[in-house]
């Protein structure tokens, strides 16, 4: 026990004070809270406009797009909690700082994860809760062990899910001269695609947001297994039970792509 | 004054070279917009498809949605702009010393950046549209004419707002969530996700209340041809009148600004 503890400790002295720095500007604080806040509500009220209009899109109504909406985003909240500063490693790159990371007797991807901890990100988080429990309670849901069960299950391959596909983005960032914007699409584009109805995308996005990028497993589908509606073609309801294996297709790529990545790095110089 | 005005066009054409070598950022860039464009087409293609939807057709719809989606280089709503950069960094000294105009400078960079990446991004994005689902484009001349204007008004609008933004750099440490919370508010208000058509009356009153459907949705709609005549100029009308506020106030932040500023070292 004490030796773990002693492993994770500078991990966590390093998040403690990455916490304890962003509390001390009180006014940058809050208002990172509210433009963290703001980008979930702008998102929601997207899709909600939308809904507000026809009533039923892609054949899921407004109660089972809040389901969809809420897991998918709660997900995605949690994973950006956790991986969402790898945006930074063009940054680091560039400024030949990410040479420390490698000096260090801890593993990279390890303290680049660890290495900051957005207390801001707590507020989209929250709110994407808020969603969800408005599906919940709305959704006409047959609670039972099986539903709770696909539940926990979504939400801890969701995460999985959505950090996997920011360690892929971070691991290409080796390879690409300023590619943020690039991996942007499916970042963030994956968590756009994620909260909207799969069934409306033609093929090559369901293919490709489906089984490449699976987002589709992060919200979607699980709603549609959730609720005992069909899936479209191509992607049946009964796939929402295999997030793991997407989850797990997910990191296969992440580790392949991130050791390419790292060991392809040549050093800032100096 | 000859010489005064060429400076500006010198530093407009100077941001049109510079972002001319970072062709590979600008492909980047154009596939993430065709990425978020096709999913955003899916999903407005099938709610037209569903009722009636702000009187878009098929083919106005798509022509909104890969217009709007190829502007989006050129009006850069991220939020940033240099000059928080150089607040942050002291560097905003030198810029007021300059015997150039600070913002009018910044202006006619950003519209030379913002000229060049209409090349690699808005045309290929309204080809994209034109191949897979094809486009309603007007076919006389007029709305063309309207449109370049209405979007070099809409770059100039978005340049001057998040300028004015950045200037809060002179009072808050850091910026970042005032340029987030700028940034989700003024792409929605602006119509890039849901055209401002489509939203319920009192959201579409307070959208049309900010400049941030003349940044974008207004660009769109003249040079798509959903406004037409008379309609038309009185849009761009009401963008000239935003040009003229955000200017205003981002001149009146500058100059606060300028008072407060303290420079460390020398």
């Amino acid at each position: 026990m004490s030796r773990t503890r002693r492993r994770f400790d500078p991990y966590l002295a390093v998040i403690s004070s990455r916490i304890r720095a962003q509390r001390s500007y009180p006014v940058s604080f809050r208002l990172d809270m509210l433009g963290a806040l703001a980008v979930g509500v702008t998102e929601f009220a997207e899709v909600w406009v939308i809904f507000a209009k026809v009533g039923v899109l892609g054949g899921l109504n407004f109660h089972a797009i809040l389901l969809v909406f809420g897991l998918s985003n709660l997900a995605f909240s949690s994973a950006d909690m956790v991986a969402g500063h790898l945006d930074r490693i063009p940054e680091y790159i560039r400024q030949g700082t990410l040479d420390v990371f490698y000096l260090r007797p801890q593993s990279v991807l390890a303290q680049l994860m660890t290495s900051d901890f957005e207390l801001r990100r707590v507020a989209r988080i929250a709110f994407s809760g808020v969603i969800l429990s408005f599906g919940f309670a709305l959704g006409g849901i047959h609670w039972n062990v099986r539903v709770v069960a696909l539940v926990v299950l979504t939400y801890a391959c969701g995460v999985a899910i959505f950090a996997g596909i920011f360690v892929c983005a971070g691991s290409l960032q080796f390879f690409l001269i300023n590619g943020a914007e690039l991996t942007n699409s499916f970042t963030y584009g994956g968590s756009y695609a994620a909260s909207q109805p799969a069934s409306l995308f033609p093929n090559p996005l369901k293919l490709f947001f489906g089984y490449l990028a699976p987002v589709v497993f992060t919200g979607y589908l699980p709603t549609l297994a959730i609720l005992r509606l069909p899936g479209p073609a191509g992607l049946p309801s009964w796939l929402a039970w295999c997030s793991p294996l997407a989850a797990a297709w997910v990191w296969i790529l992440a580790s392949g792509l991130w050791r390419l990545g790292i060991r392809h790095y040549q050093g800032g110089g100096g | 004054m000859q010489g005064r005005r060429n400076v500006y066009w010198q530093l407009a054409r100077a941001g049109f070279r510079r972002e001319s070598h970072y062709l590979l950022a600008a492909f980047a860039g154009l596939l993430t917009n065709v990425v978020f464009g096709f999913i955003k087409a899916a999903i407005l293609l099938a709610a037209v498809g569903s009722g009636n939807v702000g009187g878009y057709t098929t083919a106005s719809m798509s022509a909104y949605v890969w217009v709007s989606q190829g502007l989006l280089g050129a009006i850069q709503l991220s939020g940033l702009a240099e000059i928080g950069d150089r607040i942050r960094t002291g560097d905003v000294a030198v810029d007021f010393i300059r015997p150039v105009d600070m913002q009018a400078a910044h202006l006619a960079t950003d519209m030379g950046r913002g000229t060049f990446s209409l090349i690699p991004r808005g045309v290929p994005s309204v080809l994209v549209g034109a191949i897979t689902v094809g486009l309603a484009l007007p076919t006389s001349v007029m709305p063309y004419l309207l449109g370049v204007l209405s979007i070099a008004l809409g770059v100039a609008i978005s340049f001057l707002g998040r300028f004015a933004l950045n200037l809060a750099g002179f009072w808050i440490v850091e910026t970042r969530g005032l340029r987030v919370l700028y940034m989700v508010v003024s792409t929605f208000l602006a119509g890039l996700f849901v055209p401002v058509g489509l939203f319920p009356s009192w959201l579409a009153r307070i959208a049309l209340a900010t400049p941030f459907p003349s940044i974008l949705q207004t660009p769109v709609d003249v040079i798509t041809g959903r406004v037409t005549g008379i309609a038309a100029v009185e849009v761009v009308g009401r963008q000239l009148f935003w040009v003229a506020v955000t200017c205003l106030v981002g001149r009146a932040v500058a100059l606060a600004g300028r008072r407060k500023l303290e420079i460390q070292g020398g």
